[in-house]
Order: C-alpha cells, then sequence, then structure tokens
C-alpha cells in the first residue's frame, strides 16, 4: 500500500490507470456482450473467431502477441489447438497473473461461451488438437482396471497413485487432480500445458485416454471411497507416520498421563 | 502372606481351591519364592515411566493381530489376475500376495480392520520405543547398572525397523515394491560383493519370485522371534534393576518409592494394555493406513511421487536424498557409487552414536557408581545439548525424506529444501548443543534463584515508601531438597605433566583427550554453582529477598 | 547427590526405608536443605467418604458394563454390516460401515476395561506410597572370590588350561562347523555373471508403445510428448515379464535436434526422437518425471536430476553417473533397436566398470 501510495504521482501513473480502465471496460464489455444465436454453422464458426479475436486481444494478445504469434512473455499459440485454450482459460490458468515457475490453476473468469470463442480464434491460427468430444472422456465403455495401469505407466510418477499431486524441480509441480473436469483432464493429456509433456495419440491411444479418464473418476471423485478412514490427504507414509506421532502416539501419552497422576485428595480440613 | 499359607498348609484338605492349585505349581515352579520378592515389588508412578509400557503393548498387538493376518496372507510371488471385489483393480495382474492382501482388506469381515490396527501399531510401536529412548536418554537412566539394558532398548529399535521395513513390503504393492527396489540398489552398491549378494537374496534379478516369501519368513519368524527374545530379558532387567525414581522428598539412591505391583501397578498396567489396544483399534476405525488398494500392485516399471518409506525409515531416505551424486571409476573397471554408499554407512554410524553413548559418558566422567536417581535435563547440560543435537540432525533428515511433499505443501522448491536439509545437517545439531547447553544453564540459574529468593508468587506489594515490589514465597522444605540434591562433580584431574622433580610424567594421549572431555561435561561452564546453605542462611535470616 | 556406598552390607529385611546417613536427619535445623522424607500419606475423598467410594464403584462397574455391550455390539456389527457397505461419516469421508463399526465397537470396548481398570487402581485400591530399599547390582567381595574359587578349580578340573591340543582342535571344529551352514546358502541364488550387464534391446528389436501395445512409427512422437516402450515380444503375462521391464523399461522423448547439446545423443536419436532406459542409475526407480520445456527428468524416488538434451547427464540429486541412451534408427517406417545400451543400466555395481 505504501509503495503503492508513493507511486501514485509518478509521471506515468495517468497512464497506466488509462490502460488498466481501458482493459477493464473492455474485460466487461466482452463478459456482457450477448452471444448471438448461431444461424448456420460456418457463420457461427466465423462468427465466433471474430468474437474470439476481440477477447483474445483483451485478456491474451499482451503477453501471446496481437495475432498470438507469441512474445517474450508468452509462447506463440499458433497450431496449440482448441483443446490447449478450453484447457488453459477453462482451469483459470489462462490468463496468468503472474510470471513464476508455474502457473497456478485458479478461479476462472471467463464462460463456456467465451472460451469456446477464444478457443474457435486460436485454432484459426493453425492446425492442433481439438476440444474432445462428450463421448471421448465419458465413463461408458471405458476399463477402468486398464485405466488405472496405464495411470500407473503414464501419470502416477508425478501426479502420485491417485492424482493428488507433486514436486518437480525448481518450485514447478504437477498439480492435485481433485475436482479438475474430465474433459479438462482430457485436454491435458492431449496438449501438455505447461512443462507436462502431451500423450498425443502416437503414445496414449483415445481408448487410453478414455479409461485413464474413468479411473480417475473412481479413485479421486467426490465420492471416492476410502473404506479405512480418514485417507490423509492420500500422500502415502508422511502423512500416515506425522498421525501416527501425533494422534497416535499423543493420545497414548495423555492416556498414560491420567494413568500416572495422583487422584485427587480430600481438602485437608 | 507365606507364613500363613503355610499354616493352612498344615490342616490338609482345608485350603480353598485356589490355593491347592497354587501349592501344586509351588511344588514344581517354585512360584511362592519368586512372588515373594516380587509380588509386592514396587514401582514409581510418573507418565514418562509408562512409554516403554506403550512400546510393550503395542509390541503384543502386533503379534497378535499379526497372527490373524498370517491366515490369510499369501506370501507368494507367483501372478494371478485379480477378479475380486475391488472393481478399479479388475483385469490387473498381480502376485498372490498382493491379491490376499486385497481380499483381506475387501473379502474378509473385520480384515481391513486387523490389518489397519497391525500396521498402526507397527508405527506407534516404533515411535514408542524412539520416545522412550529418548526419555531414558536425557534423565541418564542408561548409567549404570542399566547400559546393557540400554543395549538391549536399542537393539529393539533397530530391529524394530527392520521388522518393519520386512512388514510394509509384504503386500507388494507399488509402494513398498520402490522401496525393496531401492533395496536392491543399497546391496549392488557394496563394493566386490554387491551383486552377489543381490542374486542370493533377491534369488536371481530383480524382481525375481523369492523375495516376498523370505521377507515373509524374516518378518513373521526370524526378527520377531529375536525381538521376543529381546524384550524378556529387557523386561526381566527391569525388574532386576527396579525403576529408576525422579529425585524428591525421600526418594533416595538406595530406595524406590512408588506403589506395590500387587494390586495398584498391576491394575493399571494391565488396564494400560487395554487403553493401548483400545486406542489404536479407534485410530483404525477412522484412519486409512497403506490403502494398497489405491497405490496397486508393483511393476519395476511403475512408480508414484511421493514414494517415501514408512517415518522410522524416513531418517535413511533424508540421507540418501540430499546426499550428492559421488561415483568413483577405479580404473575404468571398477564403480563404487558412493551416492548410496555413504548414507548407509552415515545412517547406522548416526543410530551407534546414541548407542555407545552411555559407555563413552561413563569413560568420560570416571563415574562407577550406580544411578537410581534421574537427572534433571538442565543439570547436565552436556548430555542434553547433545540428545538435542542428535535428535536435530535425525528430524533435519527426516525432512530431507520428505522433501517432495514438504515442497508441494510449502510451495518452495525441492532443490532449496534439498540444499537447506545438506547445510542443516552439519550447522544444526552444532546450534542445537550450544543453544541447549545455554537454555541449561539458564534453568540452573532459575533453580538457584528460586532455592535462594524463593518463587515468584505475582503478587504485587506497595511498600510504605511507595516502592512496588513482588512478593517471593520462600520454597517448602520439600522444594528446596529437589533442587539441589543434585550432583555437581568435578572434571577429571590429570595432574601436572611434570611432577615436582621437573620429570616428564607419561600421559596417554588418551588420558589427556579424557580429561580434556571431561572438562566439557563437567567444566565451569556446564553449572552454575548450586547454593550453599551458608549462601541461604545468609540471605533468609538476613533481609529477606531484595 | 549421594555416594552409593557399595556393598553397603543391609539386611536382606523387607521395607520400610530409612534414607542414607549421609544427610537423613542429621537435621533439617542445621541444613535447610536436607531430605524431609517421605511426605505424610493424605486421605483421597473415597479414602475417608464411604458414599465417594460407592460413587467410583458404580463408575468402574458403569465403564465395565459399557464394556460388554460394546462386544455385543462388535459382534453384531460384524452381522449386521455388508462388507462392501461405504457411508459419509464427517468429516472422516465415505468409509467402510463395517471397518468403522468394528473398529469403534472393539476400541470402546478395550478401552473401557482399561480405564475400569485404572479407575479402580487410582480410587478404590490403597494408595499409600510405599518405599522399599534397593540392594547393590554387584556381589559382595565373599561371593565373588568364591566364584572365582569355584570357576578356577572347574577350569583347572577340565585339563583345558594344560592340555592345549584339545583346546586348540575344539576351537578349530567350533570355528569349522558353521561353514556348512553357509555353503547351503549358497543355492538361494544364481552367480550375476553378465545379468546386470544384458538387457532385451538388441539389434533389429522394434520399439512397442507400453500403452498400446502397438510398435512405434517415428510420426507417434511428437515434440514435447512422452511415451513408454518395450522391447517386441515382451509381453505382461511372460513369466518374466518384471525381470525383463526392469531393465528394458524405455522412455522415448523428442526434442528439436537443434536443441540436443550432446553430439553422441543426436548421433543416437532418430529425427529428435530419443530412447533413454527409464531405470535412474542411482538405486534403479522408474524415473520419468519429464519436464517438456527443460527437457529435464526428475526421479520421485530421491530427486536424481537428469538432463535429457544433454546426454541424460546428472545435473541434481544422488545419482553418479548420466542414463543410459538406446541407439535407435527407423526401418519400414517403425522405430527399432541398433544394439542393445552400450552400458548396463540401472544402479551401478562394482564390476560395472
Amino acid at each position: 500500500m505504501k509503495k503503492l501510495s508513493a507511486r501514485r504521482r509518478h509521471p506515468l501513473a495517468a497512464l497506466v490507470v488509462l490502460l488498466f480502465a481501458l482493459a477493464v471496460t473492455g474485460g466487461l464489455y466482452a463478459a456482457f456482450a450477448p452471444a448471438d444465436k448461431a444461424q448456420a454453422d460456418d457463420t457461427a464458426q466465423s462468427l465466433a473467431i471474430k468474437e474470439g479475436k476481440k477477447l483474445f486481444a483483451v485478456g491474451c494478445a499482451s503477453c501471446h502477441g496481437t495475432g498470438g504469434q507469441g512474445t517474450s512473455d508468452g509462447p506463440s499459440l499458433v497450431g496449440v489447438g482448441a483443446a490447449a485454450v478450453d484447457f488453459q482459460v477453462g482451469t483459470g490458468r489462462m490468463p496468468a497473473q503472474q510470471p513464476g515457475a508455474q502457473v497456478p490453476r485458479k478461479k476462472n473468469i471467463y464462460n463456456q461461451a467465451e472460451i469456446d470463442q477464444l478457443a474457435a480464434y486460436v485454432a484459426s491460427l493453425g492446425a492442433g488438437p481439438s476440444v474432445p468430444a462428450k463421448t471421448d472422456y465419458s465413463k461408458d465403455g471405458a476399463d477402468i482396471g486398464k485405466g488405472g495401469e496405464l495411470f500407473r505407466t503414464n501419470c502416477a510418477q508425478c501426479h502420485n497413485f491417485t492424482g493428488k499431486g507433486g514436486a518437480l524441480t525448481n518450485g514447478k509441480f504437477a498439480p492435485s487432480l481433485d475436482g479438475v473436469d474430465p474433459k479438462h483432464i482430457y485436454e491435458a493429456m492431449e496438449t501438455g500445458p505447461q512443462n507436462m509433456p502431451s500423450f498425443g495419440d502416437g503414445s496414449l491411444s483415445k481408448a487410453n485416454k478414455k479409461d485413464i479418464v474413468a479411473y480417475l473418476g473412481e479413485v479421486n471423485g467426490d465420492k471416492t471411497a476410502s473404506p479405512g478412514g480418514m485417507d490423509l490427504g492420500g500422500l502415502g507414509p508422511v502423512s500416515e507416520g506425522l498421525f501416527g506421532y501425533i494422534f497416535g502416539l499423543g493420545a497414548l501419552v495423555a492416556v498414560a498421563i491420567w494413568v500416572a497422576a495422583r487422584t485427587a485428595k480430600a481438602k485437608k480440613s | 502372606m507365606s507364613n500363613e499359607n503355610g499354616a493352612t498348609n498344615a490342616r490338609r484338605g482345608q485350603a480353598p481351591r485356589g490355593e491347592r492349585i497354587a501349592d501344586w505349581a509351588d511344588g514344581r515352579l517354585g512360584i511362592y519364592s519368586l512372588a515373594k520378592s516380587n509380588m509386592r515389588k514396587i514401582f514409581p508412578d510418573h507418565w514418562s515411566f509408562m512409554l516403554g509400557e506403550i512400546c510393550l503393548y503395542s509390541f503384543i498387538i502386533i503379534i497378535l493381530t499379526g497372527v490373524y493376518l498370517t491366515l490369510f496372507f499369501h506370501p507368494s510371488m507367483a501372478e494371478v489376475v485379480y477378479h475380486g471385489s475391488y472393481v478399479p483393480m479388475h483385469g490387473i495382474r498381480m502376485t498372490q500376495a498382493f491379491e490376499s492382501t486385497l481380499h483381506i482388506s475387501f473379502d474378509v469381515r473385520g480384515g481391513l480392520l486387523i490389518r489397519q490396527i497391525h500396521h498402526w501399531a507397527a508405527l506407534v510401536f516404533v515411535a514408542g520405543m524412539m520416545v522412550h529412548m529418548m526419555r531414558v536418554f536425557f534423565t541418564g537412566a542408561f548409567r549404570k547398572p542399566r547400559e546393557v539394558n540400554w543395549l538391549f532398548g536399542f537393539l529393539l529399535l533397530v530391529l524394530g525397523m527392520f521388522t518393519g521395513f520386512t512388514g510394509y513390503s509384504l503386500p507388494d504393492d507399488l509402494l513398498s515394491g520402490t522401496g525393496v527396489r531401492f533395496i536392491e540398489g543399497v546391496i549392488l552398491a557394496m563394493p566386490l560383493v554387491g551383486s552377489y549378494l543381490q542374486m542370493f537374496i533377491f534369488g536371481g534379478e530383480f524382481p525375481g519370485h523369492d523375495i516376498i516369501p523370505r521377507f515373509f519368513s524374516v518378518h513373521v519368524l526370524l526378527l520377531p522371534g529375536i525381538m521376543l527374545g529381546l524384550l524378556v530379558a529387557h523386561l526381566i532387567l527391569v525388574f532386576y534393576h527396579k525403576h529408576t525414581q525422579f529425585p524428591g522428598a525421600g526418594k533416595t539412591e538406595k530406595n524406590v518409592v512408588g506403589m506395590p505391583l500387587l494390586p495398584v501397578y498391576m491394575a493399571k498396567a494391565g488396564g494400560f494394555f487395554f487403553l493401548v489396544f483400545g486406542v489404536i483399534s479407534v485410530i483404525a476405525a477412522i484412519a486409512s493406513i497403506n490403502p494398497v488398494w489405491a497405490i496397486g500392485p508393483y511393476r519395476p516399471d511403475q512408480v508414484s511421487t511421493g514414494a517415501q518409506p514408512d517415518w522410522y525409515m524416513g531418517f535413511a531416505e533424508g540421507l540418501v536424498r540430499v546426499m550428492p551424486g559421488w561415483e568413483w571409476d577405479i580404473a575404468g573397471h571398477y564403480t563404487v557409487n558412493f551416492g548410496v554408499l555413504i548414507p548407509i554407512i552415515i545412517f547406522p554410524l548416526v543410530l551407534a552414536a546414541i548407542a555407545v553413548y552411555p559407555f563413552i559418558e561413563s569413560w568420560v566422567t570416571g563415574d562407577k557408581r550406580e544411578h537410581h536417581l534421574l537427572d534433571r535435563p538442565r543439570n547436565a547440560p552436556t548430555r542434553t545439548g547433545f540428545g538435542v543435537a542428535w535428535l536435530i540432525a535425525y528430524f533435519v533428515m527426516l525432512i530431507g525424506g520428505g522433501n517432495d511433499l514438504w515442497a508441494t505443501h510449502f510451495h518452495l522448491s525441492i532443490n532449496s529444501i534439498t540444499w537447506f536439509v545438506r547445510i542443516a545437517f552439519f550447522v544444526g545439531p552444532v546450534l542445537g548443543f550450544i543453544v541447549t547447553k545455554r537454555i541449561c544453564m539458564g534453568l540452573q540459574r532459575r533453580d538457584r534463584d528460586k532455592v535462594l529468593h524463593g518463587r515468584e508468587s505475582g503478587i504485587i506489594k506497595r511498600l510504605p515508601h511507595g516502592e512496588f515490589i513482588e512478593v517471593h514465597e520462600p520454597l517448602g522444605q520439600e522444594q528446596l531438597h529437589a533442587l539441589t540434591s543434585h550432583e555437581q562433580p568435578k572434571p577429571l584431574e590429570i595432574g601436572p605433566e611434570v611432577d615436582e622433580n621437573g620429570v616428564e610424567r607419561k600421559v596417554s594421549r588418551s588420558q589427556k583427550l579424557r580429561a580434556k572431555l571431561s572438562k566439557g561435561f563437567y567444566g565451569e561452564d556446564n553449572y552454575i554453582p548450586k547454593p550453599t546453605v551458608e549462601e541461604y542462611e545468609e540471605i533468609t535470616s538476613g533481609h529477606g529477598h531484595h | 547427590m549421594s555416594e552409593t556406598g557399595r556393598h553397603a552390607d543391609v539386611p536382606e529385611e523387607n521395607l520400610p526405608s530409612e534414607r542414607d546417613g549421609a544427610h537423613g536427619d542429621v537435621a533439617t535445623k542445621a541444613n535447610p536443605f536436607a531430605d524431609p522424607g517421605l511426605p505424610p500419606h493424605e486421605h483421597r475423598i473415597q479414602d475417608i467418604d464411604e458414599r465417594a467410594a460407592k460413587r467410583s464403584e458404580r463408575t468402574v462397574a458403569l465403564l465395565f458394563v459399557v464394556s460388554m455391550l460394546a462386544t455385543i455390539g462388535f459382534i453384531a456389527s460384524y452381522v449386521i454390516f455388508p462388507i462392501d457397505k461405504i457411508v459419509y461419516v464427517w468429516p472422516l469421508g465415505h468409509i467402510s460401515a463395517l471397518n468403522f463399526a468394528l473398529g469403534l465397537t472393539l476400541g470402546v470396548a478395550l478401552f473401557c476395561i482399561g480405564a475400569g481398570a485404572v479407575h479402580w487402581a487410582r480410587t478404590l485400591m490403597s494408595d499409600v506410597e510405599v518405599a522399599q530399599e534397593r540392594h547393590p547390582i554387584e556381589a559382595e567381595p565373599e561371593v565373588k572370590a568364591k566364584v572365582m574359587a569355584d570357576f578356577r578349580e572347574g577350569a583347572a578340573e577340565s585339563g583345558m588350561g594344560r592340555r592345549k591340543l584339545i583346546r586348540n582342535t575344539m576351537f578349530g571344529a567350533l570355528a569349522l562347523v558353521p561353514l556348512s551352514g553357509v555353503v547351503l546358502l549358497r543355492d538361494l541364488g544364481p552367480l550375476p555373471e553378465k545379468k546386470l550387464r544384458t538387457t532385451g534391446w538388441k539389434k533389429g528389436v522394434r520399439l512397442v508403445n507400453q500403452s498400446t501395445n502397438l510398435p512405434l512409427r517415428p510420426e507417434d512422437i511428437a515434440v514435447g510428448s512422452l511415451t513408454f516402450a518395450k522391447p517386441e515380444g515382451l509381453e505382461e503375462h511372460d513369466e518374466e515379464f518384471n525381470q525383463k521391464i526392469a531393465k528394458d523399461a524405455l522412455m522415448l522423448v523428442r526434442i528439436q535436434p537443434q536443441n540436443i547439446k550432446d553430439k553422441q545423443e543426436l548421433e543416437w536419436s532418430h529425427e529428435g526422437i530419443v530412447a533413454y532406459s527409464k531405470i535412474c542409475t542411482h538405486v534403479g526407480c522408474p524415473i520419468s518425471l519429464y519436464e517438456q520445456q527443460t527437457h529435464h527428468v526428475l526421479c520421485p524416488c530421491h530427486q536424481s536430476t537428469f538432463d535429457l538434451s544433454d546426454g541424460g547427464r546428472v545435473i541434481f540429486g544422488p545419482a553418479g553417473h548420466a542414463l543410459p541412451q538406446l541407439h535407435i534408427t527407423v526401418k519400414d517406417g517403425y522405430l527399432e533397436a541398433v544394439s542393445d545400451f552400450a552400458e548396463p543400466v540401472g544402479p551401478s555395481f562394482w564390476e560395472r566398470g
């Protein structure tokens, strides 16, 4: 706050405020602008691209360049495909708040219609993976057991057995998959966001990916059972050890103190 | 009591049934003479004396539940395809060991509970031993005549760790299998014999089909057998030496103050077994442990992040994780993998440091007397400092062993944590030693003040001339005694190196070292001289507080 | 405190404690720090108030009754709850009803027995503190002398010291006989021979995708992707699958050729597709935490980090040497190995060289 008030009188302050105001009005306009009903397929498509371009100019172009060609602050988006946009914006990672080791998941500020428009625009820049169809990641017909095996071979090394996340080098991390939309999991595999490698159809077939998504739904869903009791974060022996020390040994020591304590004496008369 | 029995025995047939059974047993086992010295044996009461009991009882719980588990567990590495009750594992190939663990968890009613009690009790068992050992260490209870029992306890701790390791490896799940793979790497890293040992232990190349059955024999037979023997020996010695006690009114080196075995201690100790069992059962009811179904069966090409051993091996894990990657190539023919070798050499050395401490202390201090009154940790600053230093080294490495989880949960870089641990392992104990010693000195000073000036009562009084003072309550006789009864020995003197005739005396190097260490132990920066009677009299008879 | 007088000849009589003379009653007057002796026993409420004692008795009995009820509850839960019933219990989550019920009832049944016994001991049994004498552990000198004499007599009678031939041969026999036990251990496993040096890869073996079980083509491997491969012909249901995959597991990534720093790595790759052993050179964990932007791969076990764009060099952690790379090429449109790994995969061992 102090810093802010000190810089309020900076010569460039007015410019910053102006830019900020522009961005906000643009954003608000984008948020409230009614999305026209599609009339015909191709016109809807070109309209979406047009709308997407506008949204892109406001929310993305500052880092990725006005044509999505990339700048020193953000990579080129040519050829990343609609799936990448749907994932990055849908999980709130983009637009990024600040540079860091890794851009974290946060609350998504666009609605699905806007994301689709952005995706359509970025897809128009160059061919890339498209947003998967619902049948691609639905549970129906998936082999959960096989999905588990695939998950342990391809995913668990970074994301843990049941997708609780894990550490990578120098502050980067594989995020927890708790509460992530199946579609976004599918898209992440397809596109390989940030430091995650991609798993295109050559390395994991469509059926493989469907199995993996189904397995995750089974072991990392809201209703996933942990028959033995609290799952202690699903992190394995470290949290178990802590729990054993604090609650196990702690409770026993408390009991021991009671056992060894002196019984209340009668009041001295 | 036995006199009365003798009297009733004279009138044959009159004795009650229980007594007749006891007579029968006495004729064959001599139980009366055994009971004479033990039935009313005195045990002092203090919660910290029950830490060992926690271990004893969790050991019994582990044996009881372990026997139950062997009824259902198949220690076999033969492969099967799973078709049991747990759906997400359907169609997966796994060993029978893993399949039977799933069977115990999902198809045997109560099997999951017993599994969880077994595993939680194991964690509590080793944690209890650790804390029990710390209690014995910081109070100096390991001193003569209890050094041998200290070693027995230490061996129990080490064996407990390895029994735990072989135990959690048995289900052959992805997590424990990764641990077994680590052991393979450790064995391979042994110079000269590594690859031969690896082939013999695993019955061929890793993982082979033998390691689980072999671990099973070791886990259920070999190690628990040795531990049971040690445990009995440990308890016999506790009985034989009689328990130590904290200093206080009426407590001396020559007595033991407390309650008799029959009935009070019997009821308390017996009851405590049920309390321990009850608490662990409740924990097993509410908290999941080692959910192997979520982890999956072991395959050497699969792994999960957060691959850690159970906590008691976390210290070793930390050493391995923070070790820099050094490897020697000798003449292009032989390889020494220091990245593994050095940590697994340091691991037993750190443990041994605490194990041999009693012998080092008694050598340094030259103290050959029996000790049954415990030290207050503050009155032995060097020992306390060493203990704290050791604990810091231990817990720093425990952090190192979980560096990936610390990284994700505190948003830190795994590399920075590793570097922190590398440095803290060397710096932390030194700082801990110095700080602890200073704190001990401060507490000694406070004890001295309390003895001389009484306890700060917190009551502020205004004197007639307007000055405010805090009223100090003088201590009672019991407290005065408790705060002044400890010894403050002088360091060993080796005497002048040159005698009065100017002839050099031969003083061996070890004697010099000993004198030096002794000074470190008992030297002037180790104690605040405890108040003398004269000082006390002068102050109390004079103008009270000042 | 006081010196423990060794071999103090105290009569072997029971109780009561008289503290050692060093500072006992020499006078609390003369020495304000002297041991005042055991404090007088104070009565508990239960000792003087029979109603309080009755209350305690009822509490103990109640605890034992609760335990009985809990055991009945245990048996009832065993019968009532199906093993696969999952219930939501706040804050534990979706847990097995059976496990929860059995654990709680068992816990209560056991805990109440313990609590009852301890409450009984604490409130109703005598709480008079008693002092019992200790006796030095060391034997009296005469006992020691007797033992030493007996030993010498016995040793002399055995002739151990005199008949050295017997003694030495006996030691020899005892030293040798355990060898039979050691010899018996020989068949625990085979000799290492070349087992640790070879893998299932050799010239012409195709790379098969572990996930799809299809042979891999170069176009399957995109830049920034990660694929795991096994040698063609190795199937999951093979008897020796685990032993084989423990050495053969491979990870494939594609790096823009201009970003590959190591010359040999570039030569052994195919259009930027590089194949590295998945087995960490530290202790053999399957290392595969691949960061596609940095080309670093991290081991989840001990955090060894390797740079896949620079010959698999170690850049952090306890691993001692680079990850072995498999020389690959393309034939008939499919990726295949040119030869076995040039060095042993996995953790190093003495003869590795």
